[in-house]
């Protein structure tokens, strides 16, 4: 590691809300051993919402990876690519997409780095065909806290491999990665989107989809209630075939920046309830197929530079949970109806269903549907939403999605994953006086600050 | 091009390297660390440079090496007709008014070494009838400060060496473009206080890039900064000693 001379500085999450100060050091290279520090914080390119990159105290070291992006081994033939933890997708996909590959799996952004994707084991639209990114991950080498550079895959130390995946930066910092993309013929995509007129109509047509097609999403109108709940735009898409794309490439997005923060009264619920009118009316009645970028399909959001202003000084925050199939609609119509009932006006309110679990010990999503919520911080009374819709997931046997949380109490987390004991004795193993920590890992697992 | 590169492991030499790999040049990399030499050669690959990119040993406070990596660079490409140093150290005066090795080490090498290889390439280059020189100075050496007077010295030096070497050997076909780059947010500034008009890697090398096609003897990147010392070198010294520059 280069001679780190980190600088006091302010260090949020994506949602920002939840500030705090950090020494962050940006370092060029993360391999070798960083001085004697008590605590470190590994830290990608931000985009967890809640508090997962953000440090425990303003004494905690944070190792800012963006400037390590090098590739360091690429096989045009099965796509195998090795590279340095800080590089992100967005950069992935401008140097593989022109060659035909894409990421095997891809979260609602591009400007993540590949050591976030594993940290978290990123899932996206196509999580029920796919599951999530870890299993395309074969190698990782990790900077565990006793200094040494270690590394695992599913095939070696297997253990520190599935507390790592998903273990949000608490088993020690990801230097490398070395994972498979996917091949695809074009950089466009095939897509269909729907009207659904209520719940019932969009978990059926969730599914119907999840057969046919390699991406599947819908959107919610979260205000929309009674016989309307859950009505909203169901999206399917898959790549592109040569044929259907031609040979014209997507023109590049230039992306326009929120110029400061907006107002308050954007997001007025009536407002709110305005722009998801508008924007079922726009989607609505019978299927339309359409040729259009990867971009709009996958990182519509990315249109928008700092597009998280868009909520005010005071920040939101995003709630995302997932229940089993088993749990069965009731279980997801309950969380809308709890959240209508609150009157908290949400921007997004995005649904799909997951495939099976994977293997990794934190891995967020399991065989089932997956609500996510944008929450405009309103103080207490949002945090108490949080909690209420926390008793509802765990009543249905579900969990939340770290990346996204800020505000779940330990207890109920605890209830809410099974196998955080194991977890908690690989990370005992390799890291037993938790240098590794954040704000979230005090939250939620009682680590010193 | 056929581009033998000092310091494209990291920082602005980094993002150099890697818009050359992008539109398809030729590669050899010189530095220290084989390893981080090895890992930048297979990103630079990836991205697109020609061919294999192969490497080479060279530190910059050893001349005695000089020629050795030179050769080695020209055997990899088939004959380099661009020398890229970005290479350099940086540390603030405070630090080397009390480390003397520190002082000399910084002094050696970037005057006198980054000086003797850019002499020995400008005479290899011209030999085959000419190519170009790409250095990296620095504003520091356009007007000494307190902060950074030491460092801005072994860059006034070089800047001078690189202006005259351009005249030398303008007949003989070689051209020196003298980089002056501003404050650049890299692994090198880390920690220091960001000051206003801070650039980034990328934009900064795409200036440099620019300039080395145009044949250009000076550029400044981020460009602002070409103002910015124009109106700095016109200070008197009494306005400079007052607002403690
Ligand atoms: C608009 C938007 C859409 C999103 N959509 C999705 C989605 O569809 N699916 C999904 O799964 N997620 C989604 N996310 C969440 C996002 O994918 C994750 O938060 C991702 O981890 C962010 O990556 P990052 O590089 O910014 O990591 P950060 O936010 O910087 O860090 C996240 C966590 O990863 C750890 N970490 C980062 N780098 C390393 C490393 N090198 N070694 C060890 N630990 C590390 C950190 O310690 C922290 O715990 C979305 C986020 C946004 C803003």
């Amino acid at each position: 590691m280069d001679r780190l001379s980190p600088r006091l500085e302010p260090v949020a999450g994506w949602g920002r809300r939840l500030g705090r100060r950090g020494r962050v050091a940006r370092p060029e290279r993360l391999g070798a051993p960083p001085p004697a520090e008590r605590c470190l914080l590994a830290r990608g390119l931000g985009r967890a919402y809640g508090d997962a990159a953000v440090p425990s105290s303003e004494a905690a070291l944070v190792l800012e990876t963006t400037r390590a992006d090098r590739i360091l081994g690429w096989d045009p033939h099965t796509g195998r690519l090795r590279c340095e933890a800080g590089l992100s997708v967005g950069e992935m996909l401008r140097l593989f997409l022109p060659r035909g590959w894409f990421p095997p799996v891809t979260p609602g952004t591009r400007h993540v780095t590949v050591g976030g994707c594993v940290a978290c084991d990123v899932h996206g639209k196509n999580h029920h065909r796919d599951g999530s990114f870890g299993r395309f991950v074969e190698r990782l080498t990790v900077l565990v806290a006793d200094g040494r550079l270690v590394d695992c895959g599913p095939d070696l130390e297997r253990e520190l491999f599935l507390a790592t995946v998903g273990g949000m930066g608490l088993t020690g910092l990801i230097v490398e990665a070395t994972l498979r993309l996917r091949p695809v013929e074009s950089p466009w995509m095939a897509v269909e989107t729907e009207g659904v007129p209520d719940l019932a109509a969009m978990v059926a047509g969730l599914a119907a989809s999840a057969r046919q097609w390699p991406y599947t999403v819908g959107w919610i109108d979260c205000l929309a209630r009674g016989r309307a709940l859950g009505r909203g735009v169901l999206m399917r898409g898959r790549h592109a075939t040569c044929a259907e794309a031609g040979t014209r490439a997507p023109a590049p997005r230039r992306p326009w920046r929120v110029p400061a923060d907006a107002p308050e009264w954007l997001l007025s619920p009536l407002l709110m309830r305005g722009f998801n009118r508008m924007y079922h009316w726009t989607h609505g009645g019978r299927p339309r197929q359409r040729l259009v970028p990867h971009e709009s399909f996958f990182y519509p959001l990315d249109a928008v530079g700092d597009w998280n202003r868009m909520y005010g000084r005071r920040g939101f925050l995003q709630y995302q949970c997932v229940v089993p199939r088993a749990a069965g609609p009731g279980a997801l119509s309950r969380l809308l109806e709890r959240l209508a009932a609150a009157g908290a006006a949400s921007f997004l309110a995005v649904i799909k269903d997951c495939g099976p679990a994977g293997e990794a010990y934190l891995s967020f999503p399991l065989e089932g549907m997956t609500l996510a919520l944008d929450l405009p911080y309103r103080g207490p009374a949002t945090e108490a939403l949080v909690h209420d819709l926390n008793a509802a997931v765990i009543e249905a046997g579900g969990r939340i999605y770290l990346a996204k949380d800020a505000v779940t109490r330990a207890a109920d987390f605890e209830k809410m994953m099974p196998r955080l004991k194991e977890w908690q004795a690989v990370r005992d193993r390799w890291d037993p006086e938790r240098r590794f920590r954040s704000a979230q890992s005090v939250r939620l697992l009682g680590d010193p600050e | 091009m056929r581009v033998a590169f000092v310091g494209a492991t990291r920082g602005m030499g980094r993002a150099l390297s890697r818009l050359m790999a992008e539109r398809g040049e030729a590669l050899c990399l010189l530095g220290r660390d084989a390893a981080e030499l090895a890992a930048s050669a297979r990103d630079l690959e990836a991205r697109g440079a020609a061919g294999p990119v192969q490497t080479a040993p060279l530190d910059l406070a050893r001349p005695a090496g000089f020629e050795a990596a030179l050769a080695a660079a020209d055997e990899a490409l088939g004959g380099i007709d661009t020398l890229v140093v970005t290479g350099g150290l940086l540390d603030p005066s405070e630090a080397l008014q009390r480390d003397m090795a520190r002082l000399e080490q910084l002094l050696h090498v970037n005057f006198t070494g980054t000086v003797v290889l850019c002499q020995l390439a400008a005479e290899r280059l011209a030999a085959r009838g000419g190519g170009r020189l790409c250095v990296f100075s620095s504003v520091a050496g356009d007007r000494p400060r307190r902060s950074n007077y030491l460092y801005g010295a072994s860059k006034a030096g070089l800047s001078a060496f690189l202006e005259g070497l351009g005249h030398a050997y303008a007949e003989r076909g070689v051209s020196v473009l003298c980089v002056k780059p501003g404050f650049v947010r890299t692994g090198l500034t880390e920690g220091l206080p960001v000051p206003p008009f801070a650039g980034e890697p990328e934009p900064v090398a795409r200036t440099v890039l620019k300039a080395l096609d145009a044949g250009r003897r000076v550029v400044y990147a981020p460009p602002v900064w070409r103002w910015i010392m124009l109106v700095i070198r016109l200070l008197p010294h009494a306005a400079m000693r007052r607002i403690r520059f």
